[in-house]
């Protein structure tokens, strides 16, 4: 066995009304991947908080290299060799590549020299990208790659993943993963977050399992089944979604030659296309976050209006309809972002029922709001889901994201649609929340919904879908059926590795 | 009308002195606004640190003084809005047109025996050898110092935000305060420092008025400036060279129609008064079509939970 790089012992952290970490420990060896494996909320980014000084714990001890580690800032964790990939919040779109790159360094060369050195590391480990372009102009997975050059050119120690490859394509995924096994080569240990089981099973050496901020275990992933691990996660028997045979009827959805011009600077635009949705069906959409889900989202949902021919609901032109005049006709929406998007955050649950459901569920009258009514909606979509809530007079804000979700899917689900068109559901959902709402989703398409999914999970589509396309550059790949889909076929049609290559040492 | 009586030379010259406190305050501001705050009291902080600013002069006799006075004045009032949004996390916007109404109230009383006092003069700098040039020495080189030190600073701010490691930290501060925060910058501590700066700038903006420009003291002498000088900075796309563009147009325009009011021109005063504010929006607007944008956390609250 190596040496041990890190030691941690009893680390504990408590915010008010919940302990994030209670005395957690385990060891991380130089040269191997650790896996963190937790549902939401099991406390993993307190604790790589912790580790990268953050957050400061409240009782425990971390050893780094056989002496105490205690950073105060992230300045000291970058001192003392440990590095960090952040999951979302750590770009600054406007600023390019190397200034983005000298913002996470301690003594940054002059631009020019660091402009070479970026080339330099990033030619190394197969990442390249050029330190002028900003990087708003960036696609996900080359802003992944600024991230993890800057940690690179840290000479770091400990690298901190936080679910590194949710936004990659299963290429760009592999070519990753050979970058992390040429740094584990060189004796840096990387510790790895992920919800994906398969993968930790592909790449980490030893996992830890958190769950309610407790160490309830640890696995040999190559040795254990994901299955296993996810009940190890979940602290129960998991309960896979199962789908029913179903009939598929006329033709609910019929999306010809849709162009749309993204609203916004850093956006995507939609690019001529064509799709038809059956009534029973389920049809998913994957690709690399940021190439046109939120526009098409918005395309269909009515706050993006397009030619009232290029989409039509039954057979009637709806391109040019509103949001509201849509959902009367029976086609709803869920957006990804739960919180500004799907549900107004310091609104009740009562006033985000009444917010979708007010047509369809005839929560208005003459202009007046029927309170009782909307209650009564929020209350059934409530106890249908499962959404652990006080009541329906909580405020979006205060639930957690499963449980938000759970109510976001739910409140459209139970409106009866005639098509349902939902962005991520499950994004950020733990293990269960997710196979709930996977399963009312199958569940609605037995009744004779169509339903169109927008996922950046593929596993989460393969195991739901009938037929899957994928967006990529706001173009939409062939559609094909989801069952005799192999994992190389369904990264070409995502758009393949996007340029990146493998590392050339 | 009696265009004779305008001397181009004379209102080149009178150009630079109109643009000089808008410079200051829109440079300041600008700084401000790149860290991510908003700012609206910029009036409020002028004209305490042109009450400021003379005060000290007026009893010390020493304007150079006074002007250090009126960016410490202005400085201390910026504070008092640093405070209620960093740390009480109150609403920019409503903060900084509180400290707008406070700064004009607050320099009022302050003012109380100043008025129609008149200042000590402000020494002018009249550059050896460079002045003699016919034309461009009496336009260019016969101003007193502050006239440089604000076309300086427009170099130093553009400078440093752009060439700086602070300068860097300062915009990612702006643009992303939570990425800055992952990364240990202190974000409430560069945002006060910012701030201040901008408080000490608009101050010595203040100061130039009632301390050079005027030179004496009156009730809410500032007269908007500090408005346009928020105006200014949206306009010129958060760019220092375009500030100066901007506050250099109003200057002029500002100076071409005093002088044809004086020509007595048959068209109506209100029309002349309001042609510099609509010439110079109009002129930033047009130049601001191109695609920069402002910097992405303004005048959005920073707390660092969690």
């Amino acid at each position: 066995m190596t040496e041990t790089l890190l030691t941690i012992e009893g680390l504990t952290k408590a915010y008010p009304g919940v302990v994030a970490n209670d005395n957690v420990s385990f060891t991380i060896h130089e040269g191997e991947v650790h896996a963190l494996l937790g549902e939401n909320g099991a406390g993993k980014s307190t604790l790589v908080k912790m580790i990268y000084g953050l957050v400061k714990p409240d009782s425990g001890t971390m050893t780094l290299r056989g002496a105490p580690y205690t950073p105060s800032e992230p300045r000291a964790a970058r001192a003392a060799g440990v590095a960090m990939v952040f999951q979302h919040f750590s770009l600054f779109d406007a600023l390019n590549v190397a200034e983005n790159i000298a913002l996470g360094m301690e003594n940054p060369p002059a631009m020019r020299d660091l402009a070479a050195r970026i080339r330099e590391v990033s030619e190394t480990y197969g990442l390249p990208i050029d330190p002028y372009r900003t990087v708003g102009d960036l696609s996900a997975g080359e802003r992944q790659r600024v991230e993890i050059i800057r940690c690179l050119l840290q000479d770091p120690r400990l690298l901190i993943m936080d679910e590194p490859t949710s936004v990659l394509t299963p290429q760009e995924v592999e070519i990753l993963f050979q970058t992390l096994r040429k740094l584990t080569a060189e004796g840096v240990a990387i510790l790895y977050i992920s919800h994906k089981l398969e993968e930790i099973r592909a790449l980490c050496d030893q996992a830890t399992i958190l769950r309610l901020g407790k160490n309830v275990g640890t696995c040999v992933p190559a040795e254990t089944t994901a299955r296993e691990m996810a009940e190890m996660m979940v602290g129960s028997a998991f309960q896979a979604p199962e789908r029913a045979p179903r009939e598929l009827g006329d033709v609910a959805l019929d999306i010809t030659g849709l162009s749309v011009k993204s609203p916004s600077e850093f956006g995507t635009s939609l690019r001529n296309l064509h799709l038809t949705l059956r009534a029973g069906e389920i049809l998913g959409l994957g690709g690399v976050a940021g190439n046109g889900q939120d526009e098409l989202l918005a395309a269909l949902s009515g706050e993006l209006r397009s030619d009232p021919d290029s989409i039509k609901l039954k057979g009637q032109p709806i391109g040019r309809l509103g949001p509201n005049a849509r959902r009367q006709l029976g086609l709803l929406t869920a957006p990804e972002e739960r919180l500004g998007h799907a549900a107004a955050p310091d609104m009740s649950l009562t006033e985000n029922a009444a917010l979708t459901g007010a047509q369809r569920e005839g929560l208005v009258s003459n202009g007046f709001l029927k309170w009782g009514k909307a209650r009564d909606f929020a209350e059934a979509v409530i106890a249908r889901f499962d959404v652990r809530t006080p009541g329906p007079g909580t405020a979006a804000r205060a639930l957690s994201g499963g449980n938000l979700q759970k109510f976001v899917i739910g409140r459209e689900v139970m409106q009866r649609p005639e098509v349902l068109v939902v962005n991520q559901p499950t994004w950020g959902v733990d293990a269960s929340a997710a196979a709930a709402i996977r399963q009312a989703l199958l569940d609605l398409a037995g009744q004779g919904t169509a339903v169109l999914v927008i996922s950046q999970d593929l596993d989460e589509l393969m195991e739901i879908s009938d037929r899957f396309g994928a967006l990529n550059e706001g173009r939409l790949s062939d559609i094909r059926p989801a069952q005799d889909l192999s994992v190389d076929e369904i990264g070409l049609m995502m758009g393949g590795a996007h340029g990146m290559e493998v590392a050339h040492v | 009308m009696d265009f004779s009586s305008i001397n181009p030379i004379l209102l080149l010259a009178s150009l630079m002195v109109m643009a000089t406190p808008l410079l200051l305050a829109a440079t300041g501001e600008l700084v401000v606004e790149k860290a991510g705050v908003l700012n609206l009291g910029v009036e409020g902080m002028m004209i305490t640190g042109a009450i400021c600013g003379f005060a000290i002069a007026v009893n010390t006799g020493s304007p150079i003084l006074g002007l250090f006075a009126a960016a410490a004045g202005g400085a201390a009032l910026s504070l008092l809005f640093a405070i209620l949004t960093q740390f009480a996390l109150a609403n920019q916007v409503a903060s900084g047109l509180s400290l707008t109404l406070f700064g004009l109230g607050l320099s009022a009383l302050i003012g109380q025996g100043y008025q129609g006092i008149k200042p000590p003069p402000f020494p002018r700098l009249e550059i050896p050898l460079l002045s003699d040039i016919p034309v461009l020495g009496p336009i260019l080189f016969r101003h007193d110092i502050v006239v440089y030190f604000g076309i300086a600073l427009v170099v130093a701010v553009w400078w440093v935000l752009k060439n700086t490691r602070a300068g860097l930290v300062l915009r990612a501060v702006g643009e992303n305060h939570d990425a800055a925060h992952a990364l240990g910058y202190k974000v409430v501590r560069i945002r006060i420092l910012a701030i201040m700066f901008g408080g000490a700038c608009a101050g010595l903006g203040g100061a130039y008025i009632s301390l050079i420009r005027v030179p004496q003291w009156t009730e809410g002498m500032t007269a908007g400036i500090g408005w346009i000088a928020l105006a200014l900075v949206v306009f010129a796309s958060w760019k220092p060279w375009r500030v100066m563009l901007g506050a250099y147009l109003f200057g002029g325009v500002t100076v071409i129609q005093l002088n044809l009011q004086a020509a007595g021109v048959a068209i109506p005063v209100e029309y002349l008064a309001m042609s510099p504010y609509l010439i110079t929006i109009l002129v930033l607007v047009i130049m601001s079509a191109d695609k920069s944008s402002a910097p992405a956390s303004l005048g959005r609250s920073f707390h660092a939970s969690q």
